[in-house]
């Protein structure tokens, strides 16, 4: 019997063959973290050790509340500043870079074949490249900078294969709503996701991206797409170090195969207040909303903002709607600048802000207000998530945010494309 | 063993209205982390939650974020455990890393109400509230070790003193 990708990944780290269900101590080949990287100080510290094991396998990324919002802020990015300092650790961003997942991605550290742990639940995104990557906790997160090891439990693996063409006006966002409406927020819960069929292997990295990093909405401990040509050609000359494709055998063992066919799928949106109340956007069409959203780790990248431009050019944001925009990383914006799509978006009058997780989290740059509704093209629309209890989230693809945007109330994008 | 009384909750209790996104970087204190516990889901909660008390769920217990405080403001609110139909993932670990306990057992899900008084027997795997007395599965060896240490942090520590000798 064959393996899977995350069999054969952790077998490989462990040393020996392993089957789902079992479970290994391995060490991580990189270890991200962002602004909670203050608080896996705070428990480091607690450890009576005075350095970390293995500094050049951490990497920080400052992202959640960038420029620093208020004083507490400030303090917690200046406790990772004179940390890193102090530990000697090589690879810290600091504001000026971007989202975690975009800047670990850029930077060439998410690598086919290499293990990844971080302390964000959206650390699955590097399967789009054929890491195995698990999110985890700032605890843990300590006890690995200490030990330089981790315990995993072998994931059993979940294959979607998806067939079909992308039809005019609906995107990879569209698909994984879609997907996540038809299983549940925990249908992969402990498992691996593997990405298969031919028109996932069609998607651009952007696109794959967007499904590894809302397999974490499907509860798995990971996502993957097998790495291409195009993958390696992304990976030229941003990769850090050397690494080794792995793949699922052809006759390895998963947990089940789910099939889908997009060729007539229509545009989803994600309603309030779970990330698997999936609807058609034509069910919902004509709902008014106060802020559009277009931007973070899941849909903040070039193709994602060019969408976007292409449906405002030229046209106005309606009066009763305000637009956020936030490029996944400064590489993005300096392209985007460049290549004038952040014009057509500001002189459409959306407000550019700067890379980072801005709203999403609901920390600052855009919080609601009681009674207020987000559409967003962000990965969680849990209640009260970016601000006020008694708002509410509603999320799509950059097409259908900037549509109704447009239009002043949730619209079909496919009569913009 | 412990008595405590029953919170019950429904399917898919997600992060952020166990602990808002709001607050993970600004609270760190665990009198005021306990204040917020829950705020956005029964803000009833926090204000009369006693020590011991044991929060009941439906499925996916926790599913969302990766942040800790949705584990450790519960813990540090005085709840002694959480039983649940399953649990997230990242949750289930942050949980037994703080050396709160999880337990899945349905059974004892579908029999309680809030209000009820829920014992938890830790040895013999048993869970006994007034209707009946109902086994839960014993925890994986490979967390065991973390509860018993009381966490993670003291595990490692241990762990990192033997490595030195």
């Amino acid at each position: 019997m064959g393996k899977t990708f995350s069999e054969k990944i952790l077998g490989l780290k462990a040393g020996k063959e392993v089957v789902a269900g079992e479970v290994v101590t391995v060490a991580p080949d990189y270890i991200l973290s962002h602004d909670n990287a203050s608080a896996i100080i705070q428990e480091f510290k607690k450890f009576g050790i005075k350095d970390v094991r293995a500094p050049e396998k951490i990497v920080i990324v400052l992202d959640h509340i960038v420029p620093a919002a208020d004083e507490k802020y400030a303090q917690n990015h200046k406790i990772i500043r004179e940390f890193v300092a102090e530990q000697k650790i090589p690879n810290f961003f600091d504001i000026n870079c971007g989202v975690c997942h975009q800047v670990f991605s850029e930077r060439g550290f998410a690598l086919p074949g290499k293990l990844i742990v971080g302390s964000d639940s959206h650390t699955p995104s590097y399967g789009a490249f054929g890491a195995f990557s698990a999110g985890i906790g700032r605890t843990e997160a300590a006890s690995v900078w200490a030990t330089d090891e981790i315990w995993l439990r072998v994931p059993e693996t979940i294959r979607i294969e998806i067939d079909g063409r992308l039809p005019r006006g609906v995107y990879a966002k569209d698909v994984i709503l879609k997907i996540i409406g038809d299983g549940g927020s925990d249908i992969a819960d402990y498992k691996a996701v593997e990405f298969a069929g031919k028109a996932a292997k069609k998607f651009s990295l952007a696109s794959r991206f967007v499904l590894a990093n809302m397999s974490a909405e499907m509860g798995a401990k990971n996502g993957y797409f097998e790495p291409d040509e195009e993958t390696l050609a992304w990976l030229k000359g941003r990769a850090r170090a050397t690494f080794e494709v792995i793949k699922s055998d052809p006759d390895a063992e998963y947990k089940s195969i789910l099939n889908y066919d997009i060729s007539d799928l229509a545009p989803q949106l994600a309603c309030p207040h779970t990330v698997d109340n999936v609807k058609p956007v034509t069910e919902v069409e004509g709902k008014k909303f106060h802020q559009g959203v277009i931007g973070t780790c899941t849909n903040g990248r070039l193709e994602d903002l060019e969408v976007a431009a292409k449906i405002f050019k030229g046209k106005k944001v309606h009066p009763g709607v305000r637009v956020l925009v936030l490029p996944a990383s400064w590489e993005v914006y300096r392209e985007a600048l460049k290549k004038g799509t952040l014009a057509v978006l500001a002189e459409a009058g959306c407000v550019i802000l700067n890379p980072g997780c801005g709203p999403c989290l609901g920390a600052h740059e855009g919080i609601l207000a009681p009674g207020e509704i987000a559409l967003s093209t962000s990965n969680r629309n849990f209640k009260g998530r970016m601000g006020s209890r008694d708002s509410e989230i509603y999320l799509a693809s950059p097409a259908t945010v900037a549509a109704s945007s447009l239009a002043g109330k949730i619209t079909d994008p496919r009569k913009y494309t | 063993m412990n008595k405590g009384k029953v919170w019950k909750y429904g399917d898919d209790v997600n992060t952020d209205v166990i602990f808002p996104g709001k607050y993970t970087y600004n609270l760190m204190e665990p009198a005021e982390m306990a204040r917020h516990a829950l705020e956005d889901l029964d803000p009833s909660f926090a204000k009369n939650v006693k020590s011991g008390d044991v929060i009941v769920a439906g499925k996916n217990f926790g599913c969302g974020s990766s942040r800790e405080q949705a584990a450790a403001s519960l813990k540090y609110a005085g709840v002694q455990a959480v039983v649940a139909k399953s649990f997230a993932r990242i949750y289930f670990r942050n949980a037994i890393n703080l050396g709160l306990p999880v337990l899945q057992c349905p059974e004892a899900v579908d029999n309680v109400n809030t209000g009820d008084e829920m014992e938890i027997d830790f040895a013999r795997g048993e869970i006994k509230t007034g209707k009946g007395v109902y086994k839960f599965p014993p925890l994986p060896d490979s967390v065991i070790g973390i509860l018993e240490a009381g966490g993670l942090i003291e595990y490692t520590k241990k762990k990192l003193e033997e490595t030195r000798k």
